[in-house]
């Protein structure tokens, strides 16, 4: 493969996984870490608490993601200094916005998901391209495995269009159980096929009770 | 008066040596209300007494949290004080975005006295008027500084600063011997005593002081640098009053003590 002399990213692969319920979210990431065809380590967290309700999951390149979670940490940080509170979750997706097109044209090489719960308690997922490019959803998912997860997703959660009426919420109706069931399920059969998934799946549950996490072991193929 | 003539640029010696501008602006925070902190080996705990500029107006922010592990009180120009306390807050997150390690409190205490310098040797500079009792915990303990206007520093066991301090330093230089042993509780005590004493007579309540902990407790756990919250502050106050056993004294207006002060007193200087 013929390599540029200036390029200065890697993919270090992984899948990124959200969904956003009525007074939950479940944001999700496998735990592989790899460059080329090999495994670099098996056990590499993904996700970043940011603040209290708010969780980021990022895949791309590592050393990219690291400053850019080290970067929103100090900057929430600040927040809460000047505040007196921690940071809500859209407040957070502005945020990430802007610290992604501050580097338009040396762009952090990261596909984000953010997840949360709002102001009123209920369920945000933003969605991010490489330059900070974002939208609230009620699900997504991002990296390597995320062309194989989004089409069942969108089988299982997409919401009739919003242009018909009575206006239906973009948040799945689903339990907070069953999203995790199916937020396992999606990684099983990415892991199936894409070779940069696997090993472990950690999963955050966010909801009014505070935070939860959950490991479960993917194949290590 | 003699001292007249050295004391307009603050990069004016006097005869003696003395820099008068500095001086002038270590009085500064003699004119603003007291502040007290006390540590043991495993906690620091900051205490400060309120004062409103008038009836009708809320108090000056007096005790700040800086990171996790530190806080400030403070005393003199609290507009001063406020972006000193917002440059240690940006110092104490860069240390920890470049090193992954909290500031350790000597290192706070030296970079703000560093800064405190450079406008002790800038003609177009002056002075910060204000004085910062640094309390945070790091891997060596719990620890106290006292900052001043002229760029200096110290650690203290116990110190106050502010009008009416010497008061809460003759109390505290009675107990200081045994402060390291103390329990976070016993602390905490001692720091609203001290307070009291600078109150002069006024009955210490809930809004007109307050409190703030940092340290590590004996099964190793962190408590982060937080504000007391009122409600426990007068349990406090009133668990100590019930086992003094004397009257408390009546409480008089605030308004008097605004007379004591002075009455070309700056509107600036709380």
């Amino acid at each position: 493969m013929s390599r540029r002399g200036d390029w200065v990213y890697e993919n270090n692969g992984g899948t990124c996984v959200a969904i956003a319920g009525a007074d939950y979210c479940v944001v999700a990431a496998d735990t592989r870490l790899s460059v080329g065809y090999s495994i670099l380590t098996r056990d590499h967290s993904k996700i970043c608490e940011l603040a209290d309700k708010c969780v980021l999951a990022s895949s791309g390149f590592q050393g990219d993601i690291k400053a850019l979670h080290k970067n929103l940490s100090a900057r929430e940080l600040l927040y809460q200094h000047q505040h007196n509170k921690r940071m809500s979750c859209p407040a957070m997706a502005q945020l990430l916005s802007n610290t992604l097109y501050y580097k338009r044209f040396f762009p952090y090489y990261a596909f984000n998901v953010l997840g949360g719960l709002d102001s009123e308690g209920k369920g945000c997922v933003f969605t991010y391209d490489a330059v900070g490019s974002y939208e609230r959803t009620g699900f997504s998912a991002q990296g390597t495995g995320s062309t194989l997860i989004m089409p069942v997703l969108d089988n299982q959660l997409k919401s009739p269009s919003p242009l018909l009426l009575p206006a239906r919420d973009a948040v799945t109706p689903l339990s907070e159980s069953e999203a995790v069931d199916l937020v396992k399920d999606v990684f099983a059969s990415a892991t199936e096929r894409d070779i940069y998934t696997g090993d472990k799946l950690e999963i955050v549950v966010i909801n009014k009770a505070g935070t939860k996490r959950e490991y479960i072991d993917l194949r290590k193929d | 008066m003699f001292r007249n003539q050295y004391d307009t640029d603050v990069t004016t010696w006097s005869p003696a040596g003395r820099l008068f501008q500095v001086e002038y602006a270590m009085e500064a925070v003699k004119q603003g209300s007291a502040c007290v902190g006390l540590r043991s080996r495993t906690h620091a705990v900051l205490a400060a007494a309120n004062k409103a500029a008038s009836e009708l107006s809320s108090h000056q922010r007096k005790v700040f949290r800086v990171a996790d592990h530190a806080g400030v009180a403070l005393a003199g120009l609290t507009a001063d004080g406020r972006v000193l306390s917002r440059f240690l807050r940006s110092e104490c997150i860069n240390h920890a975005f470049v090193y992954d390690a909290p500031l350790p409190v000597s290192r706070l205490a030296l970079r703000l006295a560093d800064k405190a310098q450079v406008c002790t040797q800038r003609s177009w500079k002056r002075p910060y008027g204000v004085g910062l009792l640094v309390a945070g915990l790091d891997e060596s303990g719990a620890h106290l500084y006292y900052n001043c206007p002229s760029g200096n520093y110290f650690e203290y066991q116990a110190f106050a600063i502010g009008s009416r301090s010497q008061a809460a330093k003759t109390f505290l230089e009675r107990k200081f011997k045994g402060y390291d042993d103390y329990t976070p509780e016993q602390l905490i005590r001692d720091a609203l005593s001290a307070i009291k004493e600078t109150l002069q007579g006024e009955k210490l309540t809930s809004s007109n002081c307050t409190l703030a902990i940092v340290g590590r407790k004996d099964d190793g756990t962190v408590e982060p640098f937080e504000m007391i919250d009122a409600k426990r502050i007068q349990e406090i106050i009133d668990s100590m009053e019930a086992a003094e056993e004397t009257p408390v004294a009546a409480a008089e207006p605030s308004s008097t003590q605004e007379e004591d002060k002075g009455t070309d007193a700056a509107p600036m200087d709380i």
